[in-house]
């Protein structure tokens, strides 16, 4: 009799989804699905609201990552407002934006790892979930959750420098900014008391990597081979190829490293990208046109970002990059857990550089905006802690947003994360009647290699929990475990 | 030289000039009573009801009353100040009043007041009407969803002949404060300015303006509204 299993909640995730595993008669799987069982629908609601609200309003679809909601809708706004793309904002607007930016890639990442993945890589995939979580973290590894606490401090502090609060700010405004940096706020990030100055962010964040290093030198089976699986790459990168969180060109490559999207402008992107809607996910699932829905998924994200650029504009970043590379001989990598360690890479380019940004007197100039002829449509992309994200608005001619599309991170992540969890449920639960606590973290863990939001991927509200069912081929409940 | 009257405000002894309205005598007295449909400078009309105070057991609205000898007024008490909160209150869920993503945010009078009186959920049921922007005027939006029928812009904004340039439009719970499309079309720089001034709230916007001021400078971020009164 074949089963149905059901993961939900699915914990230390952001958002609310569930994962179904199908059993034939022998307790082997044949289906898995991660489902996305939230919906808000920001693209809606955004309809007939000024164009320049668009900025604070779609950037409340998360609290984890506003920022980069806030400013790829400002990038849109920057198109229609005729400030161009990327390049027509003032030196002081732009720095200030990514400034922002790599605050908010700074502190989400290491939320992401010392808040959300720590307690796996310190504890085991095994351990006591009443130990296995950031409390456990903090009493048997102080020093680290120490460190997880005051970066994510440090970045949420740029934040709010830059856009008024921590989270939800509203820096960020139609071809520019509505602030610049005090000298005041400078030296508070540049010789602040220690720890919390941007030097000590910077040795804070190569000591996060040598530790990743460490742990997949000593448990390089799992992390290599844990939901370890080719596919294509995407994201936005500098016209030279380097690497660049705010703005780019988008560029994809396969799994062997041949670029399969050719530097495109993102203002074209609806002639290469395309969504699949299925019935049992609220999350659509995006694909490259010329490649089709079966060939032409892709993933976004840490792991994709460092698969598609040539090389990291900051010198510690590139030299951990270089290293990064060998370990795959060059080649793309394709290891899901590996996501870690480009994860820590990037958060240390966002430090080196939030010390190159905070060190240029640019920050402290007063023309804050700038403006052309205004255009009825636009398109902002930037690359956000969990991968590209699209923004696409039009408006009338009274200023009022008529459609907006949002193609999210975790939505770009759709297909690999469905594949990532089938891999780890033929490989926990092939042969096994009873569903443990230890096979439901497995899965989660593979999930939380992406980082996923799964709030910010329907524009949904909410916890994570993760429920898994096990059903037979008649869709009858055999089994069921919350957590 | 105008009479000096003697009155009190919750016991603390105060004078004022003798026909002032009670809302002017207690702010000459440093006393705060909050209000929000009246206007500096603009004949006062009472209708939102935030000013009431207790004189006599009686509830009148300190703004159209005029304050009298020997008058003793009851103002900063618990059951003045849960009724002040309920039409606070009344006034968020009858419109649809989202501050996050509201220009106006920390610059509004409305939300300045629901932190003052300390709002938290609505006793009432939120009513979620279907309102709409009108933004056809070339200088400024009207977002209906926002409007409270204070009449600040129908009392203030008026042409070189003295006419409104706002009106009410509709009746009931339908009833909206609409540009007069004539007198409107005329609409200069400075009384859309005012207009936008004058609105207490974030009906009356600019056209691409919005969020131009950082949070930390808005009128309201630092300390409550009725902050620069002692009493």
């Amino acid at each position: 009799m074949s089963k149905k299993i059901t993961i939900e909640p699915v914990t230390r995730v952001e958002g609310h989804g569930k994962v179904t595993v199908h059993m034939d008669d022998n307790n082997n799987v044949i289906q898995t699905r991660l489902h996305i069982v939230e919906f808000r629908g920001f693209e809606r609601f955004i309809q007939g609201r000024p164009y320049w609200e668009a900025p604070v309003l779609v950037q409340r679809l998360c609290g984890i990552c506003p920022v980069s909601h806030h400013l790829a809708a400002a990038k849109a706004m920057d198109v229609i407002v005729g400030a161009g793309t990327g390049d027509g904002l003032t030196p002081v607007a732009e720095k200030m934006r990514r400034l922002m930016h790599y605050g908010q890639i700074f502190q989400s990442h290491v939320l992401h790892f010392f808040h959300l993945v720590s307690p796996d890589l310190l504890f085991g995939i095994n351990a006591d979930p009443a130990i296995r979580n950031i409390i456990g973290v903090a009493m048997e590894h102080k020093e680290l959750a120490v460190q997880g606490v005051m970066m994510r401090k440090f970045g949420q502090e740029i934040i709010k420098a830059t856009a008024g609060k921590k989270i939800h700010g509203t820096g960020a405004i139609p071809g520019g900014i509505n602030k610049n940096l005090s000298i005041e706020e400078r030296d508070h990030f540049l010789k602040g008391e220690d720890p919390l100055n941007v030097d000590k962010m910077i040795e804070w964040s190569l000591g996060a990597i040598e530790f990743f290093k460490n742990y997949q030198s000593e448990n390089s089976e799992l992390i290599d081979n844990m939901a370890a699986f080719p596919s294509n790459h995407l994201s936005l990168v500098r016209k030279d190829g380097a690497m660049d969180l705010y703005h780019g060109v988008i560029r994809a490559v396969d799994a062997n490293g041949k670029k399969i999207l050719h530097d495109v402008d993102p203002q074209d992107y609806l002639d290469y990208i395309g969504e699949e809607v299925k019935s049992w996910t609220y999350m659509k699932f995006p694909f490259l046109i010329e490649y089709g829905k079966e060939k032409g998924w892709y993933r976004v994200g840490p792991l994709a970002r460092l698969n598609t650029i040539d090389f990291i504009p900051s010198p510690l970043a590139q030299k951990e990059f270089e290293t990064y590379k060998s370990y795959t001989k060059g080649k793309p990598n394709n290891m899901s857990m590996h996501t870690h360690w480009a994860r820590l890479i990037e958060v240390l380019h966002a430090a080196e550089m939030m010390k190159v940004l905070l060190n240029d007197s640019d920050l402290q100039k007063n023309n804050l905006e700038t403006k052309g002829n205004k255009v009825y449509e636009g398109v902002g992309m930037l690359e956000a802690p969990r991968g590209t994200l699209f923004h696409h608005y039009r408006i009338n001619d009274q200023d009022l947003i008529e459609m907006a599309n949002l193609i999210v991170s975790t939505t770009n992540n759709n297909t690999p994360m469905n594949k990532a969890v089938e891999m780890v449920a033929k490989e926990q639960m092939n042969g096994h009647a009873i569903i443990t606590e230890p096979m439901m973290n497995a899965v989660e863990v593979a999930i939380r290699a992406y980082d996923p939001c799964l709030s910010c991927a329907t524009h949904a509200l909410g916890k994570m929990p993760l429920e898994i069912s096990l059903y037979n081929k008649n869709n009858q409940l055999i089994d069921r475990k919350r957590k | 030289m105008a009479d000096i009257i003697n009155f009190t405000i919750d016991g603390k002894e105060c004078m004022a000039e003798k026909g002032i309205f009670i809302l002017q005598a207690a702010k000459e007295n440093d006393i705060y009573i909050p209000s929000l449909c009246n206007y500096e400078g603009v004949k006062p009309q009472g209708s939102c009801r935030i000013c009431s105070i207790k004189t006599n057991g009686q509830f009148v609205t300190a703004c159209t009353t005029p304050v009298a000898d020997g008058m003793e007024i009851e103002n900063n008490t618990d059951e003045i100040n849960d009724m002040r909160k309920s039409i606070i209150e009344l006034l968020f869920v009858e419109g649809n009043h989202f501050c996050p993503a509201c220009e106006m945010s920390g610059d509004c009078e409305l939300q300045a007041l629901a932190y003052r009186f300390q709002m938290m959920v609505p006793r009432f049921i939120y009513q979620f009407p279907l309102r709409e922007i009108d933004a056809r005027h070339p200088k400024i939006l009207k977002d209906q969803n926002r409007c409270i029928r204070c009449k600040r812009c129908i009392r203030t904004i008026k042409d070189e002949k003295g006419r409104s340039v706002f009106a009410f439009y509709g009746r009931g719970k339908n009833i909206e404060v609409n540009v007069d499309p004539v007198l409107g079309s005329k609409l200069t720089d400075k009384l859309a300015a005012k207009a936008i001034e004058v609105c207490p709230v974030g009906s009356i916007l600019p056209r691409e303006k919005g969020f131009r001021t950082p949070i930390g400078q808005r009128k309201f971020d630092h300390e409550p509204i009725g902050s620069e009164y002692k009493h």
